[in-house]
C-alpha cells in the first residue's frame, strides 16, 4: 500500500512535466494543425539553461546552495525556449502550413540539428545539475511515507503555471483572440485579429512552456542531448488522448497517462507498462475517435 | 495516368526505359565496386525496397506511417534468428547462455527451418500491419493521428525487444552470424555475397512492377480516391478496408526487403528497428517525390550515398546531412502534388 501511495505521487509528479510539456503541442496543433517534432528538444534547451546558470551565476549569486540561480533560471528557461521557438515558426514553420506532414518531417530535421548542436557545445555524455538546498530532504505524511520536495515543487509549479495559463485564456485580450483563431481562423481574421501573429506567439509560449518544463527536470534526473526524446512520444499521447486544442482535455490525459505510467510499472516492468498504455490508448479511440474532450468548432 | 495493363507504344515503353537503365547498372555493379562497396550498395537496394513500400501508402494513400521501420526489423529478426540457429551449431545460442537461459525458447524452435524462417519474417509483418491498420483505421484515426500512433508504437516495441536480452540479444542484437552457411556458402564468401546482391535486385525488381501494378489497378485508384476526397469516395467504397490492404502490403514489402539485408549486414541489432531509421525511410520517399514509385528508388539509393560520403567525410555531423534533408520537403511537395 505505502508502495502504491509512492508510486501514484510519482506519478502525478510525471504527469505534471507531461502536462506542461504537451500543452504546447496540443496548442501548436490545436490552433496551426501543426506537429513539432522538435518540441522535445526545447525541453533539453530548458535544461540546458539550468545547467548553463549553475555553472555560471551560481557562484555571483550566493553559491549553488541558496538556489537563487535555479529560480532565476525558470524564466530564463522560457524566454530562451520561446525566442527560439518564434524563431522557429518564422523561418520554417510559417511556411509549411496546410501540410502537417510535412511540417512534421521539417520539424524532426530541427530536433535533430539541435540535438547535435547540444552534442556539439556541451559533450555528449549527460550533465548533473544540482539541487538548491530547500529542495532536499522530503516532507513526512507518517508512517514511514517520505514525499520527496522536489516532485512537490514541481506538482506546485505546474499548478501556478496552468492557472497562469488559465487567466491568460480566458481573462486577457490577447488570451481571447487566441480561442478565437482556434475555433475559427477565417472569421477571427475577418474581425480583425492578426491570426500570423497569434500562431506565432503561441508557439513561442508552447516551447517556453517546454522549457520550464526542461528546467522542472534538471531536478529528476542527469540531463543530456537526447532528453527530450524520452518525453515527446507520451506528449504526443497526451494530445492524442486529450482531443486537439482543449486545456481540460489535456490535463486528464495527462494525468491519467502519467499515473497510470507508473502504476503499471509496479506490476510489470517500465516497458511493458509502456506498451499497455499505449494499447489502452488505441482502444479508447476506437471508443472515441476525437479524445476526450474535442473543440467545438462553431 | 491510370491506363490499365502495359501500354505497347513507343511512349508507353519509354515509361519503363529509367528502369531499365537502373536496371543494367546494378547488373553492372559487381564487376566494378569491391566488395564492401557491393555489399554497401545491396544494403542500400534493400532500402529501395522500403522506399517503394512506403510511398505506396503515402504518395498514392496519404497516410505517413513512422513505423515502417518497425515491420522492417521484425523481419530481419526473423530471418537472423535461422541464421543465428545455424551458426550455433545445435548449441545454444551465446546471448541466451549469457542471460543464464537453459534451453531454447519455444518460439525460436522452429525457426531451425530456413523455410520457416523466410515465411515468418514476411507474414509476421504483414500480419501485424494488418492488425494495426484494423484497428486505427476502423476508428477513423488519420493523418497526423496515424503517424503518432504508429511511431509511438515503433518507439515502444523496439524499447521492449532492447529489455528481453535473454530473447532477442538485447541493445547488441542477434551478432556473430559470420559461421553461418547459406545453400553451402559461407556467409561471408564473396560468392555469396554476390548471391545476395543479385537476390536483393531480383526483389526490388519485382516489388517494384507488383506496386506499378497495383497502382495501375482499381486499388491504386481507390488508395489516391480516398486520399484525395474520401467523403465521396466512401460511396460505394469500403475504405477501412482498402487502407488496411495497403498497409499489410506495406509489411509484405518490408519484409522481401529485409532478407538480403540481415544477411549482408551479417549482424541484426534492434537499431534499426527505432524511430530515427522510421523517419529516415519517410525522408527517402519525401525526396524522391510522393506519387513517384522510380523516384523513391532513386532518392533511396541517393541519400543513402550521400548520408555514407557524408559521416565518412565528416564523421561528427553525419545525423545533420539527414535533418538538412528532411527539409527537402519544403519545395518538392507542391511540385509533386501539381504533377499529380
Amino acid at each position: 500500500m505505502d508502495a502504491l501511495i509512492l508510486q501514484a505521487f510519482n506519478g502525478l509528479s510525471l504527469a505534471s512535466i507531461l502536462l506542461l510539456v504537451s500543452l504546447g503541442l496540443a496548442f501548436a496543433f490545436g490552433l496551426m494543425g501543426v506537429i513539432n517534432m522538435a518540441h522535445g528538444e526545447f525541453i533539453m534547451i530548458g535544461a540546458y539553461v539550468a545547467y548553463l546558470f549553475q555553472q555560471t551565476f551560481a557562484g555571483l549569486l550566493g553559491g549553488v546552495e541558496p538556489g537563487i540561480w535555479f529560480i532565476l533560471a525558470l524564466p530564463a528557461a522560457f524566454v530562451v525556449a520561446a525566442a527560439l521557438g518564434a524563431l522557429m515558426e518564422v523561418a520554417l514553420i510559417r511556411h509549411l502550413y496546410g501540410r502537417p506532414l510535412d511540417t512534421l518531417l521539417a520539424t524532426w530535421g530541427v530536433g535533430l540539428i539541435l540535438q547535435q548542436a547540444a552534442r556539439s557545445i556541451f559533450g555528449a555524455p549527460n550533465v548533473n545539475v544540482s539541487s538548491p538546498v530547500w529542495l532536499s530532504g522530503g516532507f513526512d505524511i507518517g508512517a514511514g511515507l517520505l514525499l520527496p520536495y522536489k516532485r512537490i515543487f514541481i506538482i506546485a509549479l505546474v499548478t501556478i503555471v496552468v492557472i497562469a495559463l488559465y487567466w491568460y485564456l480566458y481573462r486577457t485580450i490577447s488570451g481571447r483572440r487566441l480561442r478565437a483563431v482556434m475555433q475559427n481562423r477565417e472569421m477571427a481574421s475577418c474581425l480583425g485579429v492578426r491570426s500570423r501573429l497569434v500562431d506565432a506567439s503561441t508557439f513561442a509560449l508552447g516551447t517556453g512552456l517546454a522549457g520550464v518544463a526542461g528546467v522542472a527536470l534538471t531536478q529528476l534526473g542527469s540531463i543530456g542531448p537526447s532528453l527530450g526524446t524520452f518525453y515527446i512520444v507520451d506528449a504526443f499521447m497526451v494530445v492524442v488522448l486529450g482531443g486537439v486544442g482543449r486545456l481540460p482535455g489535456t490535463i486528464l490525459a495527462a494525468l491519467l497517462i502519467g499515473v497510470m505510467n507508473t502504476v503499471l510499472e509496479l506490476g510489470t516492468s517500465a516497458t511493458v507498462g509502456k506498451v499497455l498504455v499505449l494499447l489502452l490508448i488505441i482502444a479508447f479511440l476506437q471508443w472515441k475517435p476525437s479524445g476526450l474532450a474535442a473543440l467545438q468548432t462553431r | 495516368m491510370f491506363k490499365r495493363g502495359i501500354n505497347l507504344t513507343w511512349f508507353g515503353l519509354l515509361r519503363w526505359l529509367p528502369l531499365m537503365v537502373l536496371l543494367v547498372v546494378l547488373l553492372l555493379a559487381p564487376q566494378y565496386l569491391s566488395d564492401f562497396r557491393l555489399n554497401q550498395l545491396g544494403k542500400f537496394l534493400t532500402y529501395a525496397i522500403i522506399a517503394v513500400g512506403l510511398d505506396l501508402i503515402w504518395g498514392y494513400g496519404g497516410m505517413l506511417s513512422l513505423g515502417q521501420g518497425l515491420f522492417f526489423g521484425l523481419g530481419a529478426y526473423g530471418f537472423a534468428m535461422y541464421l543465428k540457429l545455424q551458426s550455433s551449431g545445435g548449441k545454444l545460442p551465446d546471448f541466451m547462455f549469457w542471460s543464464g537461459l537453459e534451453s531454447l525458447p519455444w518460439f525460436w524452435v522452429p525457426f531451425q527451418n530456413p523455410l520457416f524462417a523466410v515465411l515468418a519474417a514476411l507474414i509476421v509483418p504483414a500480419l501485424l500491419a494488418g492488425i494495426l491498420g484494423y484497428f486505427v483505421f476502423r476508428s477513423r484515426v488519420q493523418g497526423v493521428y496515424f503517424s503518432i500512433i504508429t511511431q509511438a508504437l515503433t518507439l515502444l516495441t523496439s524499447i521492449w525487444f532492447v529489455g528481453q536480452q535473454a530473447y532477442t540479444g538485447g541493445t547488441n542484437g542477434i551478432t556473430n552470424l559470420g559461421s553461418a552457411q547459406l545453400f553451402g556458402y559461407s556467409l561471408l564468401s564473396s560468392e555469396a555475397q554476390h548471391g545476395f546482391y543479385f537476390a536483393t535486385v531480383v526483389c526490388l525488381m519485382l516489388v517494384y512492377l507488383l506496386t506499378t501494378w497495383m497502382t495501375d489497378s482499381r486499388f491504386g485508384r481507390m488508395l489516391v480516391a480516398l486520399n484525395t476526397n474520401e467523403a465521396r469516395a466512401v460511396s460505394g467504397l469500403r475504405p477501412g478496408t482498402d487502407q488496411n490492404a495497403g498497409l499489410c502490403d506495406v509489411g509484405g514489402d518490408c519484409c522481401v526487403g529485409r532478407h538480403p539485408l540481415c544477411a549482408a549486414s551479417r549482424d541484426h541489432s534492434p537499431s534499426s528497428m527505432g524511430v530515427v531509421p522510421s523517419i529516415e525511410m519517410v525522408i527517402w520517399v519525401a525526396i524522391g517525390g510522393r506519387g513517384t514509385l522510380f523516384g523513391a528508388i532513386i532518392s533511396a539509393l541517393a541519400v543513402s550515398y550521400g548520408r555514407s560520403y557524408f559521416s565518412e567525410t565528416f564523421p561528427k555531423f553525419g545525423n545533420t546531412s539527414l535533418a538538412c534533408s528532411s527539409w527537402a520537403v519544403w519545395p518538392s511537395s507542391k511540385r509533386v502534388s501539381l504533377v499529380r
